[in-house]
């Protein structure tokens, strides 16, 4: 049996980032002496710390509130159902206002981007816990409890129930990889024999780029180094998509078991998976299928009595960054950084984690490669499309009535998919979350697969009386919340797209405006440093391309309209002064 | 090797490189432009204002950034990428303050001078007006975010060639903002020194060395006599030197 080093399967404060989370959670914000101590333990400079506590979300400089509430302005998973605001009510309710810690600092309400909890209806993170299912009333119950200050614990179970609803299981989903089976499968021949493998089975990356895995392990393989790593994306940040959730609830063991394979084919001896701050709720749960896996001698020194083949998987958890889910952003937050995306080339599989060869592959990617060691290429190959060989997971949310996971053979079509989740009504699809692409009902034969419509696995469905306008609003503000500020396209342009298109919904753009958007929208895409500034317009574009009598609808007819409202600018005098006749006002 | 194996192609100009050069580096060791804010020569690259974008094989790449190989045809005057170096500018200049007139910087500026060789007249972009903290407790050195570019020159030549980490740029999208690496944040607490590389690099007039904004009078300063794009080929920071302590 194998002995589980410390570090890797008890939550530890030997990360920076898990140091700073158990400040921001013991003290409810990261104050100047924490953040000095911090740089001290970790022989980081002060300004170091700094840059990392206020890059990420979930890291405050002030308190927050005992109860800290953060909604999910997702589309599909947001606090704005139909005319009721969710955020605004509970606001009212308790007497806080939103971003602002309450007088007595009991209480805190904010938003934050996408949680994954997409097809469990409105939901929130309550200090870090998924709360699900939220409505009008479940809300007035939750500043009830708050009111009488009753802690977490003695809340409900139920509300915090996150189900895995599968309801569509293909050729991965309908079969468990048995603790072992794939791993001393492999071990019966060469790496390079696994690696030629996995290369015929023809797998592509799911995480949304669909680089060929079996030629990115060969790369790593074949780069010169002095360690090799294998990392796992669980970051899982694309709004919409919550498959990796699904799987690493369903499937953890098949995915150790793809890690540890891409180890042995790659020879690395360490494994990370890097987990979202949102999912921090399954930290318990990896970390068991972890111990168990060590006590089976499927992880640690010798594994399955190969002797020299050695290999530890550790967890990170991030603190609230879509960035990080970019590859070598990911490294930079691995190494305790900021996730700023790196320059690219070098490529992680030359140089990565530490500067050393380091293969990055999505959750569903592993455990399709844990699969295709035990089943075989043929197996998997019998599914799916020329190009996209296998099966494809998909996240389904929206306006729709069986919301969940559904796994599909590639090449499937829209229209199957809106079926089978019994959408009806259906204005538009977006394909890949906000970085993907908009498909309008004229174009729902389309299919989901490499050589047509790629995805990393949301699917938004959005019915007729979903306002596609407000559903760009949306996207636009999550960019330029999300963008890192590295590069001035990305940084600056995503803000401007986002006020411009509240030009349009508030109906005071005209034509020229919908030119400029078009042209920054070019500019965004074409000069940003990585692949969120190349793909944050793109909703814009589709829309403007797709849907264009429903944006002119909004044009004023007037050639011009200065930025902002000179009437509504005089407001505040006006009340100042007591005035409301026609000469205070403009026009 | 035959030298020849050592040439990119320019806007139609074949130019030589030495091997581990960038584009950059090459086009600016053959007196050709590419407009650039975040670089300096001497410094590691960084990539992060965009201006030096060109088109490489229809690819857009940052010339700072992109080591330069043999045969690479490459496209930098181009009415496209001008355009996109305007908007770029005026990008920089409405996320801040920039308010040239009154500006001690007027006329050694990088930013405004980049406004001049482009060609911009106006701002075009709806303005931010964001409030940064300013920081004027160095009794030699001030530190005015308000006109920072976040080109992140500072940061590495107090890294690499001063040996100080006296900067870091902190917080994310449009809230990213230049910190100052002491206990109180405070430029005054920290190890600064006028002569400091980091102290004199800053392309704009966010970092300024005091009671000296006007010695040379306007009309006379840098980008009064040249244009950035001749300033450019003189420009190299002191090599690197040593520090044991990393
Ligand atoms: C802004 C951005 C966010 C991303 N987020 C994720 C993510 O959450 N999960 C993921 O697997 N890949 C994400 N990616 C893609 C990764 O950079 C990388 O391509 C992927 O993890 C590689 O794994 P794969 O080859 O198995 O797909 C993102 C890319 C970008 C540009
Ligand atoms: S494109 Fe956006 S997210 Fe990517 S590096 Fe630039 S600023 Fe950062
Ligand atoms: S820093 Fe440069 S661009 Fe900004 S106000 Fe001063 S002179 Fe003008």
């Amino acid at each position: 049996m194998n002995q589980y080093p410390n570090h890797c399967v008890d939550f530890y404060a030997s990360h920076v980032l898990h140091r700073l989370y158990e400040i921001q959670h013991t003290e409810r914000h990261i104050s100047a002496e924490s953040m000095t101590r911090v740089a001290n333990e970790f022989k980081m400079s002060a300004s170091q710390v700094a840059s990392v506590v206020s890059f990420y979300a979930f890291f405050y400089p002030e308190p927050v509130g005992f109860y800290h509430i953060l909604f999910s302005n997702c589309t599909s998973c947001g606090y704005q159902v139909g005319q009721l605001n969710l955020l605004e009510k509970i606001c009212r309710l308790l007497s806080v206002v939103a971003g602002k810690t309450r007088g007595d600092g009991w209480v805190s309400v904010g938003e934050t981007s996408c949680i994954g909890m997409c097809d469990h209806g409105p939901s929130m993170l309550i200090n870090g816990m998924p709360l699900v299912w939220l409505d009008d009333e479940r809300i007035t119950q939750i500043s009830c409890l708050i009111s009488e200050q009753k802690p977490l614990e003695q809340w409900p179970v139920e509300w915090f129930r996150v189900e895995s609803s599968i309801r569509k299981h293909g050729l991965l989903l309908s079969e468990t990889v048995q603790p072992g089976s794939s791993l001393k499968k492999v071990l019966a021949s060469a790496p390079q024999q696994i690696l030629n493998h996995i290369i015929d089975s023809g797998l592509r990356g799911r995480g949304g780029a669909g680089f060929d895995t079996g030629k990115k392990w060969q790369f790593c393989r074949d780069s010169a180094g002095e360690a090799r790593y294998v990392v796992c994306n669980a970051d899982e940040g694309e709004p919409g998509t919550f498959k990796d959730r699904v799987l690493l609830e369903n499937n953890a063991d098949a995915l150790f078991e793809g890690m540890a394979i891409c180890a042995y084919v790659i020879g690395a001896k360490k494994g990370y998976l890097y987990l979202r701050g949102e999912y921090r709720y399954l930290l318990d749960h990896l970390q068991n299928v972890l111990k168990r896996r060590y006590a089976k001698s499927l992880l640690g020194q010798s594994i399955v009595g190969q002797a020299g083949f050695d290999f530890d998987i550790e967890i990170v958890v991030g603190a609230g960054a879509y960035i990080c889910g970019e590859e070598s952003a990911l490294i930079e937050s691995l190494e305790g950084k900021p996730g700023i995306p790196r320059i690219r080339p070098p490529f992680p599989v030359t140089r990565g984690y530490l500067g050393q060869p380091t293969v990055v592959n999505n959750v569903e990617t592993l455990i399709a490669a844990a699969h295709i060691a035990k089943n075989g290429r043929d197996w998997f190959k019998s599914m799916g499309t020329e190009e996209s060989t296998g099966s494809k997971i998909l996240s389904v949310s929206g306006d729709c009535r069986k919301p969940g996971v559904y796994e599909y053979p590639y090449g499937v079509s829209i229209q199957q998919v809106l079926d089978d989740c019994e959408a009806d009504n259906v204005q538009a699809v977006q394909i890949g979350g906000p970085a993907g692409t908009m498909v309008a009902r004229k174009d729902f034969s389309r299919q989901i697969s490499f050589e047509d419509l790629s995805t990393g696995g949301s699917f938004l469905v959005f019915g007729e009386n979903c306002d596609l306008l407000s559903v760009n609003q949306n996207f636009a503000r999550f960019f330029a919340h999300e963008s890192c500020g590295f590069c001035t396209p990305c940084r600056v342009g995503t803000s401007l797209l986002t006020s411009s298109w509240q030009k349009i919904m508030d109906g005071r753009a005209t034509s020229l405006d919908i030119h400029e958007i078009k042209q920054l929208s070019a500019l965004v895409k074409r000069y940003s440093h990585c692949g969120l500034g190349h793909t944050a317009a793109n909703h814009i574009l589709d829309s403007l391309q797709q849907f264009s009598e429903r944006v002119e609808k909004r044009l004023t007819r007037k050639t011009f309209t200065p930025q902002i409202d000179l009437d509504a600018a005089l407001e505040a005098a006006r009340k100042m002064t007591e005035r409301n006749d026609a000469d205070a006002h403009l026009e | 090797m035959a030298n020849n194996e050592h040439t990119i192609t320019i806007d139609g100009t074949e130019i030589h490189f030495k091997a581990g050069q960038t584009i950059m580096d090459a086009a600016l060791s053959a007196k050709i432009y590419i407009p650039h804010l975040c670089h300096y020569p001497g410094l590691t690259p960084s990539g992060n204002c965009r201006l030096c974008v060109v088109e490489l094989n229809g690819k857009h790449v940052t010339a700072c950034t992109t080591q330069a190989q043999f045969g690479q045809q490459i496209r930098n005057q181009t009415p496209e990428l001008h355009a996109a170096r305007m908007a770029i500018t005026q990008m920089l200049f409405v996320e801040g303050n920039h308010i040239c007139p009154s500006c001690e910087k007027s006329g050694n500026c990088k930013l405004q001078a980049m406004g001049y060789y482009l060609g911009m007249r106006d701002e075009h972009y709806p303005q931010f007006n964001p409030r940064r903290e300013m920081d004027a407790s160095h009794p030699a050195v001030l530190l005015d975010r308000s006109r920072c570019i976040l080109c992140d020159l500072c940061v590495r030549a107090s890294r690499e060639v001063d040996g100080k980490n006296v900067f870091a740029i902190a917080g994310r999208g449009i809230h990213a903002h230049l910190i100052v690496n002491s206990a109180s944040g405070k430029l005054g607490d920290s190890d600064i020194a006028v002569d400091d590389v980091a102290a004199n690099i800053c392309p704009v007039g966010a970092i300024l060395i005091k009671e000296k904004g006007y010695v040379t009078p306007i009309g006379r300063r840098i980008y009064d006599q040249r244009m950035i794009s001749e300033v450019a080929f003189d420009e190299h920071v002191p090599e690197h030197e040593e520090h044991g302590n990393d």
